[in-house]
């Protein structure tokens, strides 16, 4: 499975490789799947078929959530991985924007290590994740935050 | 902009970040990166030594840079130098960069090795899963040599927190998909198995991602936690939506490992234990039963947390395919999601259902839905879901519902995605073929098919149609007509005037007696098409027109006329050129006769599998069409085909000279051929040199693909002959009635014969082809008479090239003498090296007593004289044996003409009998033979029987001629 975090824009905030891959590979999936992914319109499915793997999508706000899995992957969990994965963001930053992905991105694949390992979930409790990376920092409180994507979803 | 930080922020970092942030343009963006680069470098340099905060800000920027796509060739040494600190983010993002940008150098890796060996006996739990993060994500060889066999023991032993068992599990896991043989477990299985009862729900949900990898590999050691994985499922399944604390998900109880349970239970069989198999059924009931409930929450969450727990359980329900009840639920749970308002649920009740429908027990239940799956197909917004619509309907087709759902394909395929345009080709291309009762609709699909998407019909699909065409005597007319009407069409498609041309080629003079379709009107048709196309299609114009001249002797001046102006004759293009000189050539040398041989109706082809439906197991992959699929393409396709054995098999000879455009080429698999085949001795010698590998007879070759290779594994091939394949006979009784086809064939050669005799000498020849793409070396024949047949048979076998390079194929010529009478056939051995082993084959030559044959005619009078003649009782031998094939009086003929002999006409009593005459030529003697056939073709399909009377001079004879010939009908 590999894991990427993109803006509408078509910049990659965040990426994750569960198989090794060559860099210039990996660079030409990234384009390549991009592509895919921001041209699919609002309403349509959040999986597709691409290449021999499947892709799950969501977007949240200005970003877009890919998880590139196996034939054999149970999609519709692999949308909640993404969601749970968004959830903890949220947690940890408090209203998680794309902003703070950027500033923080060193944050972001710190929760991810915790919350996927080689492709696999390692806990699913928000609890059990976030004990570890709490437990390291002290929360600081900020004022200027954009409005989280969570809120804009309507999920917060 | 304001930078946003939180935990123990770095100033510095987010200062940097925002700077990149607001670079204009990509030359401002690089620059800035440079300087912060040699910054950097000089800080590192510097003689200053930095505290671990700054080296962590420093690497953290080295980091980010890498993010953004740069290279970054320094900073691993001051990385591997955090990860001693005892500050826990310093050491967070010494692993961090450690594990991002891996470097092979080995004075680096034994440092980090010797890291994270400290942090895993450090008995700090962060500590360790940073350590085993670091490992899992790195996931190198060299991780797993250092590490894998510690990482067991942590996670088995009894004083390790459940977080570092966690990431052991997973850990592992990743070491054994890089380096499945440094990862033991031997010992651990039975523990490891164990943790799917743990009691902390994380543990047991990263533990079952590691046992369900390695019960896919080792089943038999790991089968125990199929009972494991059935109790727990069950408790989760009955526990209430809040039992489970944080492990419930929006009401869900456990989805994720819900999902993982049912997974693992996949790798296995259904449980033989009864008590745990009805548990079990009991949980997927449950389940079934959960999916009709009102849901606890609105939230999108909730529905897709219950319906992957939903469809997991499907998928093992099909697995299992054995519970017909479960399956039926499941389909009507799917049919339900078919209209769901949620377009990810339509796609995959669409995708689930595909399986489904090549299920015994629910493919009736999955027909019941395809006026919903018609209407996705229409209305589908999104060309996946659409796609997945367009698999389903192709996985409910079966010959009730046919007719309708090629139809739908078809209309939709005006509008379809160009992207999914070929692909829905081959399908329509297939399931007409498969499932066509009547050949005018196949006829008919097709040829819309190449009328609406003529540019995604591919050559396999064209040469299909062709090939069933003339296989099938009965659609020929129909078929003419069909394309004689679509080439009136102003703008056709090339595909189009190819199959016109081809079939017009052909069948042409059976439309020819309608004057608005006569010769001329049909040529001048085609002709008109002639200066559009690419030169592939007008080089099978070209043979169309010589085809004509043979067919409508009156086209003969008009055709000669175009052959013999400039454009054709002095084309630049070679092989125009070449055929119009060739054939302008023919057509005014060659008598009739000679013509209507050279230029023959093509032959049937042999019944093989549907090389459109490899095509389409090809663009979608390996298993994408299944094996049961594959089988039944294979029935289907013969019985559509039915080519078998028929008239003119064994009297046809092949179309034409080898320029002939050849349709079946790709067709057959076996590279450029014609499908030549056999010739009469006249015209035999001149065909020898373009007959080539193809041929009839592939379907009985094709039963012993495995054959060559078992009979002789590389390590007990011994240099001694091999003792005669079991199924030589077979193979000999293929060539009793028929001098040329395929004798044998396996997945490294095949080998092609061609005979030709006369009076009591023969003339074979045989024709090696090297199916693979590596050379044969040390390539010899040998050929033996055992025991008597040694002085009654004199083989010849002339030299063959002992390499035989890949794809090629060699010719060898075998000069047969026949003495005197014999019953056996001599043995061909054929010993090669393919990739160094050993290949040791012996099959037997297709040489019989009745290829020496020389028909007689004779009275009625003079046959029932001599029969009386031959009246004593071992002069006789007859056979009363059931029919094997249909009995039909043309085959019936066209066999005993193979046979050698005179077929007497009006000479029996009986008018359904069948009497023939011939003599033997052999050195030693001539020898008489009569024969008589009599069927008794009123009896019931299945008890018809013949009795089969040979009378000769010689005993042995008539003895031998009813063996070999009670096989043939």
């Amino acid at each position: 499975m590999k894991n990427g975090v993109c803006s509408r824009q078509g910049k990659l905030r965040l990426q994750k490789w569960y198989t090794a891959t060559a860099e210039r590979d990996k660079k030409k999936m990234v384009r390549e799947l991009m592509q895919v992914v921001l041209a699919r319109k609002p309403k349509m499915c959040s999986f597709l078929e691409w290449r021999d793997l499947k892709i799950v999508y969501k977007r949240y706000a200005s970003l877009y959530f890919c998880c590139a899995v196996e034939e054999q992957d149970n999609e519709l969990i692999t949308l909640e991985v993404i969601h749970r994965f968004v959830e903890l963001l949220d947690k940890y930053f408090g209203s998680v924007c794309e902003l703070d992905i950027i500033f923080n991105f060193e944050k972001a694949y710190f929760i991810l290590d915790e919350f996927l390992m080689g492709g696999e979930i390692q806990d699913t409790s928000k609890k059990g994740v976030l004990k570890a990376i709490e437990q390291a920092d002290l929360l600081q409180e900020e004022d200027e935050s954009p409005r989280s994507v969570l809120e804009e979803m309507g999920l917060a | 902009m304001p930078a946003v930080s939180k935990g123990d922020g770095m100033r510095g970092l987010a200062v940097f970040i925002s700077d990149i942030r607001n670079c204009k343009s990509k030359e401002a963006e690089i620059k800035r990166i440079n300087k912060e680069l040699a910054n950097i470098r000089s800080k590192f340099k510097g003689d200053k030594a930095l505290d671990g905060y700054s080296k962590k800000k420093y690497v953290c920027k080295l980091l980010f840079i890498f993010l953004l796509g740069h290279d970054i060739d320094f900073g691993h040494m001051e990385a591997v130098n955090l990860l001693s600190s005892n500050k826990y983010t310093e050491k967070q993002i010494g692993y961090l960069f450690i594990s991002v940008l891996v470097n092979s150098n080995s004075e680096l890796i034994r440092l980090i090795n010797n890291a994270i060996k400290n942090d895993l006996s450090s008995r700090n739990p962060t500590f360790m899963c940073l350590a085993l993060h670091c490992i899992a994500n790195v996931g190198s060889r060299e991780m797993a040599e250092a590490f894998a066999g510690e990482i067991p023991r942590i996670l088995v032993a009894g004083d390790t927190m459940d977080s570092v068992k966690q990431s052991a599990a997973l850990c592992l896991l990743r070491l054994y998909r890089t380096s499945p043989d440094l990862v033991l477990m031997g010992e651990w299985t039975s523990r490891v198995v164990h943790l799917l009862n743990d009691q902390h729900m994380g543990v047991v949900t990263a533990a079952i991602s590691l046992i369900t990898c390695l019960s896919q590999k080792n089943p038999e050691e790991f089968k125990t936690c199929v009972s494991l994985a059935v109790s727990r499922l069950s408790r989760i399944v009955s526990s209430a939506s809040t039992d489970l604390q944080d492990y419930t998900y929006y009401f869900v109880p456990a989805p994720w490992l819900s999902c993982k349970l049912l997974r693992l239970l996949q790798c296995y069989p259904p449980p033989e234990d009864g008590a745990v198999k009805g548990r079990l059924v009991e949980c997927l009931e449950t389940i079934l039963n959960k999916a009709q409930e009102p849901p606890k929450s609105k939230k999108v969450q909730h529905s897709n947390a219950k319906n992957a727990i939903l469809f997991e359980a499907i998928a093992l329900i099909i697995h299992y395919d054995s519970e017909p009840n479960l399956l039926v639920r499941a389909c009507n749970q799917l049919g339900q999601f078919l209209q769901h308002r949620e377009t990810n649920l339509r796609y995959l009740a669409l995708e689930s259902m595909c399986t489904l429908a090549s299920s015994e027990f629910s493919h009736e239940a999955v027909k019941t839905h395809i006026e919903t799956v018609i209407n996705a197909l229409k209305t589908e917004r999104d060309v996946s879901v659409r796609q997945r619509a367009a698999d389903l309907l192709y996985a409910m087709c079966d010959r009730s519902n046919a007719k309708q759902i090629v139809a739908e394909m078809l209309s939709y395929l005006e509008t379809a995605d160009y992207s999914i345009r070929e692909e829905m080709v081959l399908k329509v291309a297939i399931l007409a073929e498969k499932y066509a009762v009547d050949y005018s609709w196949y006829v008919d699909t097709i040829l819309n098919l190449i009328r609406i998407a003529g540019d995604y019909v591919s050559e396999e699909v064209w040469y299909r149609v062709i090939q069933i065409v003339i296989n099938r005597d009965d659609v020929q007319g129909y078929a003419a007509k069909t394309v004689f009407e679509a080439l009136q069409a102003p703008a056709c498609h090339e595909n189009m005037v190819k199959v016109g041309g081809y079939i017009l080629g052909e069948f042409g003079n059976l439309i020819a007696g309608d004057p608005r379709s006569s010769p001329l009107v049909q040529f001048n048709l085609l002709h008109s098409k002639f200066h559009l196309c690419s030169v592939p299609t007008r080089a099978l114009l070209l043979s169309a027109y010589i085809k004509f001249i043979n067919l409508f002797p009156e086209t003969k001046p008009t055709i000669q006329e175009v052959l013999r102006c400039d454009s054709q004759i002095r084309n630049s293009d070679v092989e125009l050129q070449q055929r119009a000189v060739e054939y302008l050539k023919l057509s005014s040398i060659a008598s009739t006769d000679v013509l209507a041989t050279v230029l023959e109706e093509m032959p049937p082809f042999p019944e093989r599998e549907s090389s459109i439906l490899a095509k389409l197991k090809k663009k979608k992959g390996p298993g994408a069409v299944s094996g049961n699929e594959l089988e039944e393409g294979k029935r289907e396709g013969g019985e559509l085909n039915g080519a078998g054995e028929r008239p003119g098999d064994s009297s046809a000879i092949g179309a034409s000279n080898a320029s002939t455009p050849s349709p079946s080429a790709d067709l057959l698999g076996l590279r450029s051929a014609a499908p030549v085949s056999a010739a009469p001795p006249s015209a035999g010698s001149l065909l020898v040199d373009v007959f080539s590998e193809a041929g009839p007879a592939a379907p009985a070759a094709g039963a012993n693909d495995d054959g060559f290779l078992s009979s002789a594994p590389p390590s007990v091939v011994s240099e001694d002959p091999a003792p005669p394949l079991p199924e030589s006979d077979e193979l000999l009784n293929k060539f009793v009635c028929k001098n040329n086809g395929v004798l044998f064939e396996n997945q490294l050669l095949q080998i092609g014969v061609k005979s030709e005799y006369r009076q009591n000498l023969g003339r074979m020849y045989l024709f090696y082809g090297n199916k693979t793409s590596v050379q044969f070396v040390n390539f010899t024949t040998t050929v033996s008479c055992p025991g008597e047949l040694q002085s009654q048979l004199n083989v010849q076998l002339k030299p063959v090239d002992p390499l035989v390079e890949g794809g090629a194929q060699v010719q060898q010529v075998i000069n047969i003498e026949c003495l005197t009478v014999f019953s056996d056939a001599p043995l061909l051995n054929i010993k090669f090296r393919y990739g160094g082993a050993l290949q040791n084959l012996t099959l037997k030559l297709p040489v019989a007593i009745n290829k020496f044959f020389q028909p007689t005619e004779m009275s009625s009078h003079d046959f029932f004289q001599r029969w009386k003649q031959l009246s004593q009782p071992q002069q006789e031998a007859q056979k009363i044996f059931k029919a094997n094939h249909a009995m039909d009086t043309e085959v019936l003929k066209a066999k005993l003409l193979g046979l050698g002999t005179a077929l007497l006409e009006k000479v029996d009593p009986n008018p359904d009998n069948f009497v023939c005459a011939g003599v033997i030529q052999t050195k030693a003697q001539q020898v008489g033979c009569l024969l008589r056939l009599e069927p008794n073709a009123q009896a019931q399909p299945g008890e018809q029987m013949y009795r089969l009377t040979l009378r000769s001079s010689k005993d042995t004879v008539a003895k031998r001629l009813c063996e070999l010939l009670a096989e043939q009908f």
